[in-house]
């Protein structure tokens, strides 16, 4: 008996494996590379001290060598692993994505909550200002800050949060609204639970689930926005390595060695392909009713 | 439809009032001292003062605010202090530029996206199908100033196409043409993904009513249920989204501009930075600013055009 209920416990935890969301995605062809590409990037965040070279130590005699297996890249304009420089930039890209939107996930979630069950006239307010933000295309936004701010991260995560937070925000209005208006809030209320605890209790885990998936989905975003800002001069600032600003070194020398540049933007196209694949096949799984198209 | 344009076209006027406010209180709010960072390390605490008084940032904020207000209204937008000309007419001059970019992209863009969203939702779920959505996934996620600087160093940098840098001649249209490909293609990649998506939910959205198959009863052949019946209205959706595009699209060109040494407002900003060029900065995003919200605004007055149903909404 007790051999049996420890049978089909194991064969119902291997199931379980192979059901969860996990191996579902694993199975898809885009969510198995997405997963790969993620993990490549992750990898060489955590693994970046372990290539040999310094990122920003120079070693002029080096200058623009082709990829080999010593320098797996080639080197840059004064002669450093472009390789090595490439995994520390994805510390950067990976550090900003999780912390901005990390930041305007909160923001996104209160703002969203005071909107939708706060009185109609903070709703109009925060709706209006919100609006507004949002009719800044990012990069002039980007632009506006930086000659007031210097270029700096903190500038960067500021962009990014502006950017994002306004669109968090409406989601969670919209769905705040619709949980308004449910029966177990109405219970909860006539129960005499005061707003904040309807909100944090009843409301908030409602919102939580979908709001993690649009956020995800935002990740390529950030990290382009990073690289983008990186790229002009907004963002990190030199010798720190950011991979905009490592193709921005390439293209400077574009006519010296292509590898510079090559070196700059693959990262950006794997990080960007890998959190977009890994995201899409995710949405898909988790919450069909996010998707866009049929 | 009168009645929606004059409220949208209100809601689109107090946005952008509101947005300048916000754009003038952000000297306010963010931690710093501007004239410290425009003018550099190098000013003496004079020059820092001198400035200060010169851009008003001694007054109180709202005063500031306000006095910043009547000049935005009254179209002045302060002085270029590098050629002591005012700031409008050196947008306005770069503003032909960045709006061929965007012009020639969308264009493009549209050509190619729109009939592979077609297409993608005739074929559902065929192996075309999915390799277009493969395809467009990755181009949406591509961002342009990496595609930008790629297909500068294969292009023109290796194979020598393409030109590298500039704007072609003027009065010779052939050669802007040509100047335009590569900074097109740039800006508009990302584009023919995006639209290929919309196009294809809603024409599959379309293609599952009632009137469709109505159309198909009576023998109507699938060529002109999908062009005649189904695109008129898929296409709905797609014109908010290009409207809401060209902001996107402004921020890609700005990169394009760049990377290929093309005349612009991006390239312009860029190089008032470089050069602390305050005025310049504030007043360009300014006009980018309300030129987006004006684009938006018109996508959805001719989406009302086109349907009843989005008037009701507002």
């Amino acid at each position: 008996m007790s051999d049996q209920l420890f049978d089909s416990d194991r064969v119902s935890a291997g199931a379980r494996w192979r059901d969860s969301t996990f191996m579902r995605i694993v199975r898809e062809p885009m969510g198995a590379l997405g997963i790969f590409l993620v993990a490549l990037v992750v990898l060489g965040a955590l693994f970046a001290d372990f290539t040999g070279y310094s990122p920003i130590k120079l070693a002029m005699r080096d200058r623009f060598l082709d990829p080999s297996l010593a320098h797996l890249l080639g080197t840059d304009h004064l002669g450093r692993d472009l390789f090595t420089r490439v995994l520390h930039g994805a510390r950067i890209a990976l550090g900003v994505a999780f912390i901005a939107t990390g930041i305007s996930f909160i923001g996104g979630l209160v703002l969203g909550m005071i909107a939708g069950y706060g009185p109609r006239w903070l709703d109009s307010l925060l709706l209006l200002v919100l609006d507004s933000l949002r009719s800044f295309p990012t990069v002039m936004l980007a632009l506006a800050l930086v000659t007031l701010t210097g270029p700096s991260l903190s500038a960067v995560v500021l962009v990014v949060v502006i950017a994002n937070l306004p669109s968090y925000a409406r989601v969670v209005r919209a769905q705040t609204m619709a949980l308004k208006a449910t029966e177990f809030v109405l219970s909860a209320r006539s129960l005499g639970a005061r707003s904040w605890r309807i909100l944090a209790v009843h409301i908030m885990p409602n919102l939580v689930g979908p709001l993690v998936i649009i956020v995800a989905m935002d990740i390529p975003v950030v990290i382009t926005i990073e690289a983008g800002m990186s790229f002009l001069g907004l963002g990190v600032r030199p010798p720190t390595p950011s991979w905009g600003s490592i193709l921005n070194d390439g293209y400077a020398f574009i006519r010296e060695s292509s590898w510079p540049a090559i070196a700059g933007g693959l990262p950006i196209i794997i990080a960007t392909l890998g959190f977009t694949f890994l995201g899409e096949t995710l949405r898909d799984h988790l919450d069909p009713r996010l998707r866009q198209d049929g | 439809m009168l009645s929606y344009a004059l409220k949208r076209t209100g809601l689109a006027v107090v946005i952008t009032a509101i947005s300048l406010i916000l754009l003038i209180s952000m000297i306010q709010f963010i931690p710093g001292d501007p004239a410290a960072v425009l003018l550099g390390p190098l000013a003496s605490p004079a020059m820092r003062e001198a400035f200060r008084q010169q851009m008003g940032l001694d007054q109180p904020a709202i005063v500031q605010i306000l006095r910043f207000f009547g000049r935005v209204l009254t179209g002045d937008l302060g002085t270029d202090v590098l050629t002591n000309r005012s700031v409008l007419i050196t947008v306005v001059e770069q503003l032909p530029y960045t709006l061929a970019l965007i012009a020639t992209s969308i264009g493009w863009s549209a050509l190619l996206g729109i009939p592979l969203g077609c297409f993608a939702a005739v074929y559902r779920g065929s192996l075309a199908d999915r390799i277009v959505g493969v395809l467009s996934v990755s181009s949406i996620a591509l961002p342009a100033f990496v595609v930008a600087v790629y297909s500068l160093l294969l292009f023109s940098v290796k194979l020598g196409w393409f030109p590298t840098i500039g704007a072609g001649d003027q009065g010779a249209p052939l050669d802007q043409l040509h100047h335009l490909v590569l900074p097109s293609l740039a800006v508009g990649l990302g584009w023919v993904g995006y639209l290929a998506r919309m196009v294809r939910a809603s024409m599959l959205e379309v293609l599952s009513e009632n009137h469709i198959r109505m159309a198909r009863a009576f023998g109507l052949t699938e060529r002109t249920i999908t062009y005649q019946y189904a695109l008129k209205i898929a296409i709905i959706p797609t014109v908010v989204i290009l409207g809401m595009g060209v902001g996107n699209m402004i921020s890609s060109a700005v990169f394009a501009e760049i990377v290929f040494a093309r005349p612009g407002v991006g390239k312009l900003i860029f190089d008032s930075i470089a050069t602390r060029n305050y005025p310049v900065v504030m007043g360009a995003v300014m006009i980018t600013t309300g030129f987006y919200v004006l684009s938006t605004l018109i996508a959805d007055l001719i989406a009302a055009g086109l349907d009843p149903r989005v008037r009701s909404a507002l």
